[in-house]
């Protein structure tokens, strides 16, 4: 273990020592210690739920995250992405988390985080594509969300900053064209984006222009709806791969099928004498 | 939202009524009312960023911008901006706006070139720089002064920028920024049709059915444009077709139909390749030809631009490229492309005979079999296999889009545009190309014709309205005039009321040349308006040694300490846009003015009262006496005559060049255009009446005005230059009154297609009857007559009135192409600039939201490239040429994508000061620097 391990370790437990000591704090310890939705995790963990019962708070992935060597210095101030959750973060204590306004994932090719864990609350199962390869492309840290009333582009602004931003660029965000009735000759280019592509990574909510950001990652279970299974877009071809678990467990129950058909039949029926 | 005065009260009286009554009001009324009780101030402007020329509304509270709205009047963009447009109510209140005058001093309050920045007064300021321009001029004279001029500045700015330094100090080196960006387009334009700018306007988007674009990231650079292009093809998804050349894959291919990705500097070669195609496809329009054209060609050996490798400044490193400006060995692709010409086969030494003065100009008439010669090696497989870019496409692929694009070309029931920026003017042979460009549409006839045309975009917001049109350069006067030619000297004088022979003969040095002899110790005193010079010159590193550590004196006007600052000796603070009146003239010919709508920041004046406050330490005996130039020309005494004039050789030029008695009489303040369409309220005008601050100027006193309207004085002066020679622009005040106009505008009508009699004046009085095109330049239109070979002179020389020529001109290879490499240089680099920024980043890496999304410049990668050099994404790496060195780090998922072999670094980022490692080849005409190729090798930092 290094100095910086050790030190590091050492204030994460006064961290805790001084919020069980204080015990104005302890209320606010248990509160974190519950589930935030709205936390974004590192790439390859674990659905939340999970992942809160396997991290042991060791902090391994935040040091991996720290000490990698192709780290980002704009003027001299270093682009942190993982933290430790610490008392007042609002975050369960001692699980990491980042911030994509001030600190995106940058993606690093070799996932030293995910890597670093040594429990599998961050796992390559959860990093990878359906033929079982792992890279960070196939990360599902969240999903961005964009508000059309603050986006400048659906103003008919050009901006495609967040577009611009994407590491995977024309597949997770791409820009769409509209015509711009008013103006009559410059299109809408709007940013879309596809979930199936995005990593969650922030690169976009960070690079944003809006004051605040307009652009947002979401963890993918708040965010995203799922459509049924028993219909496959007839346009897209591909879109049988989204039904392919479909079970053939078809039967389906309402309010009115509660009851067996010859229950329902037997009732009888009535009529006005 | 604008409003005239009554509609305003009608809206606050209805708001007040409706509230009272407790009536809801439409929300659009509300909010107009609610903006005026705030007392926010709407105004015309125009955007400071690129050469699209957007219109934009700010609105001013307690002498403040508080906001931007695009101006939904503005045909340009309909009230819409990209993201550069969006900050303008930003970029003038960095927390690090320069404010008061800093001299480098010691601490005995001297000037001292090693002292620390402290202010000073601007008398202290003004003193200074006055004793030492003297000291050089007195040393040096005329020649041994310059200023880096800009296509930046307002067009008033502009021009009394060349009044000074042309009229008054007789130099001829003062040239604009706008030398890096668009040199190569003018001389394409002058050479071609004798008169510069384009001919087609923006229209020509929404008319044709076929975007080329060259070199030209205009979804990146001219978003509003793009946006129009993204439109155009939503109407028409079938039929309009859209083409992206490039050396790498930019964020245009993503609307485009087909992208060609093609190696560095083969431009020249595809465009022969198009030529052969139209001569065997029989697709020239020989009735358009025949009528209108000649065909033309120059000498090859022109050599890069570059110095002469036996300068002592060049250093050992430098010299295996900079020795190719005198002699170069012809590769094997070479001697295929020259072979027209017959004078070199592969290996041969090329001694580059024509490479000095005006040789690399010299051209003449060609017959159009030599012509067809010229293009005959140009052939499919030849040219697919010099010009293919991605060594990861297959030779075929390839094949097949050059077929392609010839098809577009050819196809009789096509418009076309072709669409270029840097990637064509910042070229070792960016005139050529520029040439190439127009030797395509003229041969097809689609040249000139709505939808149809050769159109070279702009980069900066006034390289057209102010370098171009008021002729900021070297070798310029406005409206198209040269300082070489006498008779348009005496038109100069005449107009400026200058005794004849005041005006020196000999061109002056180009931006890059004054670098040069900065370093060569030939200029001494450099005064810097408008741009970064610093930052923006390729091979900095000579550039900033020498200016920091000559005997020399370096004035920098700026609004942020960027490196040029950081540079300079003296830093002037000035006004930025909005902070004082001004015009720009945009890729269109579209003139648009703007008032001052607040006042400049603690002690910061603007450029043009620099240069007026400036004027008045030279008196006419100091600068209007003889001087012996360099060369051995005398600029004669001038006293006498001036005297005759009613100069007193003890006035000052600020009294004969700006305080003239007839701009007091003609043009008095206050002045009623001043007057706020909105609240009827007058507008300020610093230089006019001072604007409260009452700032110590350069006598110590405290500045209350020139008491006359200097901006619409130098105005209405300026355009005497061009009315009636094709150059007319309207009246100061009817440009407060419309949302600008495209000149020539003749009987207050614009001209949207020049040298077309439908839509020109100007073509409709040139041209012979029945004819529907007259190309009607003036310059270079007696030429000699030859073969591919040289002039003949038993040939004797033809004149061309009403014609434009088409040019033969052959592919050649790039000076430093990594191909041809032996010291390990492997990779290109191609710089550039990025959607967020504006150049080199002063001011909007000032705006915190851009300076968010991109903080700093990064190296765009093959990830190839980057997995065989061992390199992460974010890696840092040394990107590192014959010149020198610097850092940034690696990106290979970036929005730029090169093909292997391809780096692309932008250049906004001062603490990534790429020209540092860029060549400093340029265009042998044009001296246009190619930004676009070096050759470098890339290591983990």
């Amino acid at each position: 273990m290094d100095n910086k391990r050790r030190s590091f370790l050492t204030s994460m437990v006064q961290a805790s020592a001084a919020a069980v000591a204080a015990g104005s704090i302890v209320g606010g310890f248990v509160e974190e210690n519950k589930d935030k939705p709205l936390t974004l995790r590192p790439p390859g963990a674990l659905k939340e739920e999970d992942f809160l019962k396997t991290c042991i708070r060791c902090g391994l992935c935040v040091e991996a995250c720290k000490n990698r060597d192709n780290k980002v210095i704009i003027d001299g101030k270093e682009i942190v992405t993982l933290f430790l959750a610490a008392p007042g973060d609002k975050k369960p204590i001692g699980t990491p988390y980042f911030i994509p306004r001030t600190g995106p994932c940058f993606m690093c090719d070799d996932i030293p985080c995910m890597y670093a864990c040594p429990t599998g609350a961050l796992t390559p199962d959860m990093c990878k594509n359906e033929k079982g390869e792992v890279a960070i492309d196939y990360a599902k840290m969240g999903v961005a969300v964009i508000d059309p009333s603050s986006c400048i582009a659906f103003w008919g602004l050009q901006c495609t900053a967040c577009y611009r931003a994407c590491p995977e660029m024309d597949k997770a965000i791409k820009i769409e064209w509209k015509k711009n009735e008013r103006t009559g000759k410059h299109a809408y280019r709007i940013p879309v984006v596809y979930e199936d592509a995005c990593t969650g990574c922030g690169m976009c909510e960070n690079a944003c222009v809006t004051e605040i950001a307009a652009i947002k990652i979401f963890p993918r279970e708040v965010f995203l709806g799922k459509a049924g299974d028993r219909y496959v877009k007839g346009w897209d071809e591909k879109d049988q791969q989204r039904v392919r678990k479909a079970s053939t467990q078809t039967t389906t129950k309402t309010g009115r099928s509660r009851k067996s058909a010859i229950e329902n039949l037997n009732e009888g029926i009535k009529w006005d004498q | 939202m604008s409003m005239d005065r009554r509609e305003f009260l009608k809206t606050t009286a209805a708001v007040a009524a409706a509230s009272a009554a407790g009536l809801s009001i439409p929300q659009d009324a509300e909010a107009a009312a609610k903006e005026s009780q705030e007392g926010w101030q709407w105004d015309k402007a125009v955007c400071r960023f690129c050469g699209t020329g957007c219109g934009i509304m700010v609105a001013v509270k307690d002498d403040k911008i508080v906001a931007v709205k695009g101006d939904p009047e503005s045909p340009v963009n309909r009230g819409i901006n990209c993201i550069k447009g969006y900050f303008n109510a930003k970029i003038m209140y960095g927390a690090d706006r320069l404010t008061q005058p800093l001299l480098r001093m010691n601490d005995k309050g001297e000037f001292d070139k090693n002292g620390k920045f402290r202010p000073v007064s601007w008398k202290r300021a003004f003193d200074e720089m006055e004793k030492q321009f003297k000291k050089y001029y007195n040393e040096l004279g005329p020649t041994g002064v310059a200023v880096f001029g800009s296509g930046q500045y307002t067009i008033q700015e502009g021009y009394a920028a060349v009044k000074l330094v042309k009229g008054g100090w007789r130099s001829n080196n003062i040239d604009p920024n706008a030398r890096h960006c668009m040199a190569s387009a003018v001389v394409g334009f002058y050479q071609t049709f004798g008169i510069d700018e384009p001919a087609g306007c923006y229209d020509d988007i929404e008319i044709t059915d076929t975007v080329i674009t060259w070199g030209a990231n205009m979804a990146e650079m001219h978003p509003i444009l793009w946006s129009r292009v993204s439109d155009a093809k939503l109407n028409n998804p079938d039929k309009y077709y859209v083409v992206n050349l490039s050396t790498y894959r930019n964020r245009c291919s993503n609307l485009a139909d087909m992208e060609i990705i093609f190696r560095p500097n083969t431009d020249l070669a595809i465009m022969n390749y198009i030529a052969r195609e139209i001569i065997k496809r029989n697709a020239v329009n020989w009735d358009f030809v025949k009528k209108h054209t000649i065909f033309a060609t120059g000498h090859a050996d022109i050599g890069y631009g570059m110095r002469n490798p036996n300068n002592p400044n060049v250093t050992e490193k430098e010299k295996d490229t900079v020795v190719k400006q005198v002699v170069k060995k012809v590769t094997d692709e070479e001697a295929v492309a020259l072979s027209p010409i017959g004078k070199w086969k592969a290996g041969d030494e090329m001694e580059m005979k024509h490479a000095a003065g005006k040789k690399p100009f010299w051209h003449w008439e060609i017959s159009f079999e030599d012509f067809k010669k010229g293009v005959e090696p140009y052939t499919l497989d030849y040219v697919a296999k010099v010009a293919k870019g991605d060594p990861d496409e297959s030779l075929d692929s390839f094949k097949r889009k050059l077929q392609k694009l010839a098809d577009l070309y050819c196809d009789p029931n096509r418009k076309v545009v072709s669409f270029w920026t840097m990637g064509f003017n910042q070229h070792v042979r960016g005139s050529w190309v520029n040439e190439q460009i127009y030797m395509i549409h003229l041969l097809l006839g689609k040249q000139s014709l709505p939808g149809s045309g050769a159109f070279s975009l702009t980069g900066q917001p006034s390289a057209c309205g102010t370098a171009r049109e008021v002729g900021t350069f070297a070798h310029r006067l406005p409206a198209d005039m040269l300082v070489a030619n006498p008779k348009h000297r005496k038109i100069t004088e005449k107009l400026w009321k200058l005794p004849e022979g005041t005006l020196n003969p000999k061109v002056g040095s180009h931006f890059l040349k004054i670098m040069r002899d900065i370093e060569d110790g030939k200029i001494k005193w450099a005064w810097v308006h408008v741009n970064n010079p610093w930052q923006n010159t390729a091979n900095a590193n000579h550039w900033v040694k020498a200016a920091r550590t000559m005997d020399n004196f370096i004035v920098v006007n700026e609004a942020y300490p960027g490196i040029s600052a950081r540079v300079a000796d003296l830093i002037l603070p000035v006004a930025m846009i909005y902070e004082k009146w001004g015009a720009y003239g945009n890729a269109e010919r579209r003139t648009q003015h703007w008032r001052q709508q607040v006042t400049p920041p603690g002690q910061a004046m603007p450029d043009i009262w620099t240069m007026m406050e400036f004027s008045k330490r030279f008196k006419l005996k100091e600068v209007w006496k003889e001087h012996k130039l360099p060369d051995g020309t005398v600029l004669p005494n001038v006293l006498d005559k001036a005297k005759e004039m009613g100069y007193d050789p003890e006035m000052t030029l600020f009294d004969v060049l700006y305080n003239r008695p007839e701009y007091h009489k003609n043009f008095p303040w206050p002045d009623p255009i001043a007057k706020n369409p909105q609240t009827g309220k007058m507008h300020k005008n610093t230089e006019a009446a001072g604007d409260g601050r009452e700032i110590m100027g350069e006598d110590g006193k405290p500045f209350k005005g020139y008491g006359f309207f200097v901006h619409k004085a130098l105005w209405e002066e300026y355009r005497k230059f061009g009315l009636g020679h094709a150059h007319d622009l309207a009246d100061f005040d009817t440009y407060h009154k419309v949302r600008g106009l495209r000149w020539p505008v003749v009987n207050g009508k614009e001209t949207k297609w020049r040298f077309n009699v439908e839509y020109d004046p100007y073509a409709r009085k040139f041209a012979k009857p029945g004819e529907k095109f007259a190309f009607y330049g003036p310059l270079l239109k007696t030429i000699k007559r030859g073969n591919l070979q040289g002039p003949i002179a038993s040939k004797g020389k033809i004149n061309l009135k009403n014609k434009a020529k088409i040019f033969w001109r052959p592919f050649m290879v790039h000076p430093e192409d990594p191909k041809y490499d032996t010291k390990g240089y492997n990779l290109w680099l191609c710089t550039g600039r990025v959607l967020e920024h504006w150049h080199s980043g002063t001011m909007t890496m000032r705006v915190p939201e851009l300076y968010r999304a991109m903080p700093e410049a990064l190296c765009y990668m093959n990830p190839k490239d980057a997995k065989a050099l061992g390199l992460k994404r974010f890696d840092l790496v040394v990107i590192e040429s014959r010149r020198g060195k610097v850092k940034a780090r690696v990106e290979t998922r970036g929005r730029n994508k090169p093909p292997r072999g391809l780096v692309f670094v932008p250049w906004f980022d001062e603490k990534v000061l790429i020209n540092k490692v860029c060549l400093d080849a340029t265009c042998p005409l044009s001296k246009e620097t190619d930004y676009k190729k070096a050759a470098v090798k890339i290591y983990k930092a």
